[in-house]
């Protein structure tokens, strides 16, 4: 539904967006990662048409943004980064407004709006003033707005931005009912939304896609990957150390903690452990007193930290 | 068809926009009054012993909305910027025309609905003499057509900044050289200094092109002026519009 090729923006001298392509289908949802600045809202912005890009192109359903605009953004449902909506009106003036401008009259209206009323549960602030809404409200609001016309792509720039973890929890689940349908994309940089709601993810840093993967194949990229954690009761961490070295998979092993008699240690495979390492570990440490023994699967913010951090740390040398 | 749908959507939303918020009936209000108050004190209807509204009524039109007119337009782009709606709009399956039409119109209806507002000025003169009703409903067009092209270049001043106190400044200066520039005085003091650009810098005055309405006469030059300045000034807001996108 949503392909993007080689799209740029340059503001000035800065290449906000440099070279970036992916595509979305239906059934989709696409978490576009990465640091603040990265380039996601930019790139959302050319793809919803409100900034037209400097290079490469974009196509809704098949109708490119800039050629045939109009088309394209009848299939898109928007929700811009900080969630705008007009404080003068009423939320139910607010979403009678862009249902109407969506193409929806009549008793279509009536039930566009009714509908989304309901899944946003906007019920209790239906005729209160956009103005006088908490910051949650509003978000909804403005949610409500983009899926008012049952949009096939939509397009959610920090759906979570500003809600509580109960209305987190709420919108997640919604995206993730959505996605069963539509292409979906949107942006976050809260890692666990990534394995709440995505069927995929991309993380873009100063413009450039850096990692593009199911949640689980980015995981995989984490050097925790396979990597297994165990504690260990009344054996000082030397000897834990020790007897973990000479298990022939393991490649290193790092104190995790050490107090009150009981030992953290975590011990990583060397090459490909296809998951033998905590089995072999466990049989290694048998006669001592195993309290915890788990095998990590890799975790996403420390691969999110190790893409996007190095780069950094260059700048700043 | 459609696309006139879609400009009449923007213009119920932006005319509710103006009388959710005090501003239209503030505007509304100090409208009347200072009609009033030039007309019967300061432009001397009654020491004047004619029936016409021309001088004591039309005259100072100009005058009140060098201040009324950038008022009602400054916020038309501004707040959408400000606010960061812009980015709802121009993301709706409308064209930037559709957008910059809808909100231009709202806002003019707005200034015709003051206008006629001020109908009592029209029954008092009824009342008291024979006037003739023709030559006020022309210089009543007028009125309204110089509120649009005012208007209109608020619309551009709206859409260059997200202040909309710095909109309004701009457009104050820009709607006061409109003025100017037809101002006797002004004129004067041209045809001492430069006695050949004087019909070129009158020609491009409000006040040059009002004074046929308010004399009764359509002329479809001075028609034309007017929606020239307008349609002028609504293609300059799409082009500063779009051109803010490119970055």
């Amino acid at each position: 539904m949503i392909k993007v090729q080689n799209l740029a923006k340059v503001f000035g001298a800065k290449r906000a967006v440099d070279d970036v392509s992916f595509s979305v289908n239906r059934g989709e949802v696409l978490g576009f990662l990465g640091p603040n600045g990265a380039g996601k809202s930019t790139t959302m912005r050319m793809i919803t048409g409100f900034l037209p890009p400097s290079g490469g192109s974009v196509s809704v359903g098949g109708f490119d943004i800039v050629e045939h605009p109009i088309e394209a953004r009848r299939l898109i449902g928007y929700l811009p980064e900080n969630a705008p909506a007009y404080t003068d009106m009423t939320v139910h003036g607010f979403l009678n407004f862009a249902a109407e401008i969506r193409g929806l009259r009549g008793d279509a209206r009536k039930q566009a709006v009714s509908r989304v009323v309901d899944l946003c549960f906007l019920e209790s602030v239906l005729h209160q003033s956009v103005e006088t809404l908490s910051k949650g409200y509003r978000h909804r609001t403005c949610f409500a707005q983009s899926i008012i016309h049952d949009p096939d792509v939509l397009v959610l720039d920090e759906p979570t931005d500003g809600l509580d973890p109960n209305q987190k929890h709420e919108v997640r689940q919604l995206i993730r009912r959505m996605g069963e349908k539509k292409a979906i994309i949107f942006s976050t940089h809260i890692l666990e939304e990534v394995d709440a709601v995505c069927s995929r993810a991309i993380i873009i840093d100063r413009g450039k896609i850096v990692a593009n993967g199911t949640p689980q194949e980015l995981r995989q990229k984490s050097e925790w990957a396979g990597a297994v954690t165990l504690r260990i009761k009344g054996v000082a961490s030397s000897a834990v150390t020790a007897k973990l070295y000479q298990v022939p998979l393991v490649k290193r092993v790092t104190v995790v903690d050490d107090k009150d008699g009981r030992v953290t240690v975590r011990a990583f495979p060397k090459g490909e452990a296809n998951g033998k390492l905590a089995q072999a570990v466990g049989e290694a440490v048998h006669e001592w007193q195993i309290e915890q023994l788990q095998a990590e699967e890799g975790r996403l913010d420390e691969v999110f930290r190790s893409i996007t951090m190095p780069d950094t740390a260059k700048e700043a040398a | 068809m459609n696309a006139w749908r879609n400009v009449w959507t923007i213009t119920k939303r932006e005319l509710g926009a103006y009388f959710t918020s005090p501003l239209a009936y503030v505007f509304i209000v100090i409208f009347l009054l200072l009609c009033g108050f030039f007309t019967f004190f300061v432009g001397g209807f009654f020491e004047r012993q004619e029936a016409s509204l021309v001088r004591p009524f039309f005259d100072w039109h100009p005058w009140f909305y060098l201040f009324l007119v950038p008022a009602v337009g400054m916020r038309l782009w501004a707040e959408e910027r400000r606010v960061g709606t812009i980015e709802l709009l121009l993301t709706m399956p409308i064209t930037a025309w559709q957008a910059i039409v809808g909100k231009f119109l709202a806002s003019w209806l707005f200034l015709a609905l003051a206008l006629v507002l001020t109908f009592p000025v029209v029954i008092t003169v009824n009342r008291l003499g024979d006037p003739d009703n023709g030559v006020i409903l022309t210089a009543y067009v007028g009125s309204w057509l110089m509120a649009g092209a005012y208007l209109a270049i608020s619309c551009i001043t709206s859409a260059l900044t997200r202040s909309q106190v710095v909109s309004f400044i701009i457009s104050l200066v820009v709607c006061l050289f409109l003025i100017l520039a037809g101002f006797p005085p002004v004129i004067n003091v041209l045809e001492q200094v430069a006695p050949r650009l004087v019909d070129l810098v009158a020609s491009f005055s409000v006040m040059t092109h009002f004074e046929g309405f308010q004399k009764g006469v359509l002329d479809s030059r001075d028609v034309l002026f007017f929606l020239s300045v307008i349609g002028f000034s609504l293609f300059t807001t799409s082009v500063i519009l779009r051109t803010h996108r490119a970055g």
